[in-house]
């Protein structure tokens, strides 16, 4: 048996993570604060990754980070290219991932009674403390649901990844795209070990974030929200 | 110490138009809810902006549409106690007392956070989080907090309105002692006379944005110069009024002509009396006497609310012209005795506007 799915799966899937738990908690706070009346649009613009079919993103994402694409021409002037390589595992799964992240946040931001925010500021303090202070431990319960919802996403992900990034062995090969290869010819046995897994993992951590945001939800009192 | 506050801004349904300056004294500013005063709060504290106008506090402009000038809500300092308190959930009540004093020094900051905790009587519970206190405890609680900051001016939006009737009256007080010590402006937002009569010693009435009346509290609950400013101050008869002479006034709606103590106007519109303001007669001569009958009463604990026709019988199925309160035990001695009642309408009591 081979482990190099697991690793590639893990690497692409926690990388994900962490880019997606930045750039969604930075759009969902630009999103939740904006009053244009580009919201809409904006709003439809970030959530598009969940509701394309995978392979019209990983479409997408070939003609952008392609030889012709813009970002693959700026790659390929550094003389890197990203098509068919890890990060293209990466860069899938954080842009299938991130639509979650950002959406679970920016409604645990909404939620927050703006009248503690409004409350910080007429305290005479900083918004970077506000936010750090206040607005982040709030929606905290909704960040660490949004981290486990992205993470278990990334994870998964299948169509995206294997548009750009392929199905070579011990480097762009993920979990999922093994269960499909296995699957197709006929190592049932082998498909079986993977999907297992796969199960366990995401089992493991949707569970652990339930007890976890509980007990969150029990530091942060029910005071603090509408 | 003195606020000046000259503002416009456009609101849903009519637009809010308040100018007013006040001292040292605590300003009410009384009105119904959707009146416009807690947005006039909130445009003094910096969370909305009006469309025109000025705000100068001590002399430093928070705000002046014509000059540009918009200060932050975090340069203002300005001590907010709103409706729900809005304590910081995640922190305990020395946090958040001492949460916008985060720059000074740990051991000052301590000393203000104990001197604050002991002016609210809170010793002890300065480890426990806002979910673990009582409705007026964390009451407090945001009043240290917004205290501690030592603000140039105190804003309280409806700071009673989410406590019962049992703790309001206690809070009343405490706020009141609390208060006694800040050297500072005091506004105070309410819908409630009663907390008004009993917290403020100057007053501005609200209505659907402009202001009704101004001027010293009980002045203004003597002699409200609007129907909506008497309505506000708790008055509930009126009647259509005509003007008769200078010292006469005839109520339509209730069919009798009164006589009034000072000079009346021409352009009068209404006539009232508190309802708590009429008396039982001693003798048919004397002035604003007139027959009085029971049609129904309502009571609460401590007073019976009577309704009552006037020189008729009766008015049909719940009709009436005025609403007589009074104490359980008048009610008892009274309400077997022969009807009409001669009731009197001091002149004194009058309200004509």
């Amino acid at each position: 048996m081979d482990y190099a799915p697991l690793l590639i799966s893990l690497r692409a899937a926690i990388i994900a993570t962490i880019v997606t738990f930045f750039l969604g908690i930075a759009a969902a706070c630009f999103v939740s604060g904006y009053r244009g009346k580009f919201k809409g649009l904006i709003d439809g613009v970030l959530t598009l990754p969940l509701v394309l079919p995978p392979t019209v993103i990983g479409f997408l994402l070939l003609i952008l980070f392609g030889k012709n694409g813009p970002l693959g021409k700026l790659l390929m002037s550094i003389g890197k290219t990203v098509i068919f390589s890890w990060p293209a595992t990466v860069i899938a799964a954080s842009v299938v991932a991130f639509p979650l992240m950002y959406r679970t946040v920016r409604s645990a931001f909404e939620q927050i009674d703006q009248n503690i925010i409004n409350a910080a500021r007429t305290l005479g303090v900083s918004e970077w403390k506000i936010f750090w202070r206040i607005t982040i431990p709030l929606a905290w319960p909704g960040v660490a649901a949004g981290t486990v919802l992205a993470f278990a996403r990334a994870l998964g992900d299948f169509g995206a990844t294997l548009m750009i990034g392929g199905n070579i062995p011990g480097k762009t090969l993920t979990i999922p795209a093994a269960i499909f290869f296995a699957a197709e010819s006929g190592e049932m046995r082998k498909a079986l070990i993977w999907v297992m897994l796969i199960f366990i993992v995401s089992l493991i951590v949707m569970t652990l974030m339930n007890y976890w945001t509980d007990y969150q939800r029990k530091m942060i009192a029910a005071a603090g929200r509408k | 110490m003195e606020i000046l506050v000259d503002i416009q801004k456009k609101l849903p349904g009519f637009e809010l138009e308040v100018n007013f300056e006040t001292g040292m004294d605590i300003l009410g500013l009384l009105g119904a809810s959707g009146s416009g005063k807690s947005m006039t709060l909130r445009c003094i504290a910096g969370i909305d902006t009006p469309d025109r106008g000025r705000i100068v506090l001590n002399g430093r402009t928070l705000f002046d549409s014509q000059k540009g000038i918009n200060l932050p809500c975090r340069k203002r300092k300005l001590g907010y106690l709103f409706q729900n308190y809005a304590l910081f959930p995640n922190m305990t009540v020395e946090e958040n007392i001492g949460f916008g004093i985060g720059d000074k020094k740990r051991e000052e900051r301590m000393a203000i956070i104990k001197e604050k905790v002991k002016m609210i009587k809170l010793e002890g519970l300065e480890k426990r989080y806002p979910n673990q206190l009582s409705g007026g405890q964390q009451q407090r609680v945001a009043l240290a907090r917004a205290l501690a900051i030592e603000p140039e001016a105190l804003l309280l939006d409806e700071p009673f309105s989410a406590l019962d009737n049992y703790l309001r009256s206690q809070m009343v007080k405490q706020l009141t002692e609390n208060l006694a010590d800040y050297l500072g402006v005091t506004l105070f937002v309410t819908h409630n006379m009663d907390e008004v009569y009993s917290v403020c010693n100057k007053l501005v009435i609200l209505s659907m944005g402009k202001i009704e009346a101004k001027g010293g509290t009980e002045e203004v609950f003597r002699s409200p110069p609007t129907l909506v400013s008497a309505q506000l101050t708790g008055c509930k008869n009126f009647s259509l009024a005509k003007y008769i002479s200078p010292f006469e006034v005839e109520a339509l709606d209730w069919g009798i002509t009164l006589k009034a103590k000072n000079e009346i106007v021409k352009h009068i519109e209404f006539v009232g009396i508190r309802a708590h303001a009429i008396e039982l007669a001693l003798n048919e001569k004397q002035d604003n006497v007139f027959r009085c009958w029971l049609n129904f009463a309502s009571q609460t604990p401590s007073r019976i609310t009577t309704y009552l026709s006037i020189q008729v019988p009766t008015l049909g199925k719940d009709g009436y012209h005025i609403q007589w309160e009074i104490t359980k035990q008048m009610w008892f001695e009274l309400k077997d005795k022969p009807q009409p009642w001669n009731l009197r309408f001091n002149p004194d009591d009058l309200i004509i506007v």
